[in-house]
């Protein structure tokens, strides 16, 4: 099923949302990679502030092309979400609400989605040069040094993704497959 | 004999870097538009059309096919009689890679340390394969490899009692375990016999052919068919979502081996199979 949702997303929208919906996203979402995951961490460990919120909040695993003149973003599809999954239960007991990447989750990840009601979204992988047209503002907002692993702020416009897990557990890679080999 | 300035080499190889990120060869476009019109799922086909899509932006807008343009791997087959003047050989190869990637607006993906992790900013160190062969040629392949498919890839030491059906049952575990972290459809390289790192070599080298090309070997050709279909039967799919086109093509190169060993490497590609091949 199609639908559009504003980013930040709440608590509702996500409940609402089930594995192979084909989501259009409006709003405001961050980027983090290996490098910033790894940081973001850190600073929890040291009882730091972290330097963006993650409430309801969406965070895409994804690092830029750079941009050329004119243009808000250079190609920007999603990366690997497994390289993540060591960092994202904690975020998602912190508040984080949706992740936008590509390929399987692990265990204690779905767990942590359907405990706090969360969603895991895939975009389509090497589509970035398609992906960055649904991308109209982009900011660094922390961790600069890190060049493309960089957090970002982005603004984006019906960015196409697709429920992956949803907040009941339910995993499109494991029924879509099963499905095509039935 | 032929002398050539190695700041030609600088010069091809950073257009290669710029050309290889935002052009596919025509044999990839053409099994990818083909690809789109068999694709049995609905979902499936959405979005081998939308990868259409982002290949038609990224040639006119010059905005690279994927954002991870990879570590940059050359291959420089050199002709015996060539003679380089102008400098190292191998700082004019990677000056090409930094000008490529800074001029090309290309992403710098590279680590100077792998534990440390501090980036280069340039994209070098590339990966460089040299070979020696007859005449008086130099023939440029740059093929820069992303690595979500890339930590897919595998190796395994088989023995020899496991045969042929060992062969092709390690290929497919890789292919599955790959899944959709690969980003399917996928290319699928693969090295048969040699060493440890022969095979590893080979089975990089195996993307580089065209995907329409089997083996001159016939019963590797068969072996590519059969795997081919076997993995478009797994239900994997485009982006791993469940479809009938997982893969465009196995490729497996072969050479001699000891008698005590079977190495099968896989090296697994996405769909963004990039390379450029240029002969100076």
């Amino acid at each position: 099923m199609d639908k559009h949702i504003k980013a930040p997303i709440s608590n509702e929208t996500a409940l609402s949302l089930s594995a192979g919906d084909y989501v259009y996203i409006t709003g405001t979402i961050y980027t983090a990679r290996d490098a910033a995951h790894l940081r973001l961490s850190e600073a929890l460990d040291k009882n730091e502030a972290l330097p963006i919120s993650l409430e309801n909040n969406i965070i895409y695993y994804m690092g830029p092309s750079p941009a050329r003149a004119g243009r808000p973003i250079g190609s920007a599809g999603p990366t690997t979400a497994s390289r993540m999954d060591k960092y994202t239960p904690r975020l998602l007991d912190l508040g984080l609400k949706g992740m936008i990447g590509k390929g399987k989750r692990n265990e204690a990840v779905i767990d942590a989605i359907v405990r706090n009601g969360a969603v895991y979204f895939a975009a389509i992988g090497g589509a970035g040069a398609l992906l960055s047209k649904s991308i109209i503002a982009s900011e660094v907002v922390a961790y600069d040094d890190l060049g493309t692993e960089a957090i970002r702020k982005l603004e984006v416009e019906n960015f196409p993704v697709i429920v992956v897990v949803d907040a009941k557990g339910n995993n499109l890679y494991e029924t879509a497959v099963k499905e095509i080999i039935a | 004999m032929k002398t050539i300035n190695t700041s030609a080499i600088t010069q091809t190889i950073k257009e290669m870097c710029i050309e290889a990120n935002h052009f596919l060869t025509p044999d990839m476009n053409q099994a990818l538009k083909t690809a789109a019109d068999s694709e049995k799922s609905p979902l499936g086909k959405q979005i081998l059309n939308q990868l259409q899509e982002n290949l038609a932006i990224a040639g006119e807008d010059m905005i690279p096919i994927c954002q991870d343009t990879g570590m940059a791997v050359i291959f420089m087959e050199i002709g015996q009689d060539v003679h380089f003047e102008g400098g190292s050989l191998e700082e004019a190869v990677n000056e090409g890679v930094r000008q490529g990637y800074t001029e090309g607006f290309l992403r710098k993906s590279v680590v100077k340390d792998p534990l440390i992790r501090e980036n280069t900013k340039d994209n070098t160190p590339a990966i460089i394969h040299y070979e020696i062969t007859t005449g008086e040629h130099v023939k440029i392949t740059v093929a820069p490899k992303g690595f979500g498919s890339e930590n897919m890839s595998r190796i395994f030491m088989l023995k020899p009692a496991d045969g042929i059906e060992g062969v092709k049952s390690a290929i497919l575990t890789a292919v599955k375990d790959a899944g959709p972290n690969a980003c399917p459809p996928m290319v699928v390289g693969v090295g048969i016999g040699g060493t440890f790192e022969k095979c590893a070599l080979m089975a990089k080298k195996a993307l580089t052919r065209p995907v329409n090309e089997h083996s001159n070997i016939p019963y590797i050709k068969e072996m590519e068919q059969e795997l081919l279909d076997k993995i478009n039967h797994t239900g994997i799919g485009p982006g791993g979502l469940g479809g009938t086109t997982t893969a465009l093509a196995v490729n497996i190169n072969t050479y001699p081996t000891h008698i005590a060993g079977l190495p099968v490497a896989v090296n697994i590609c996405c769909h963004v199979n990039r390379h450029a091949v240029k002969t100076l």
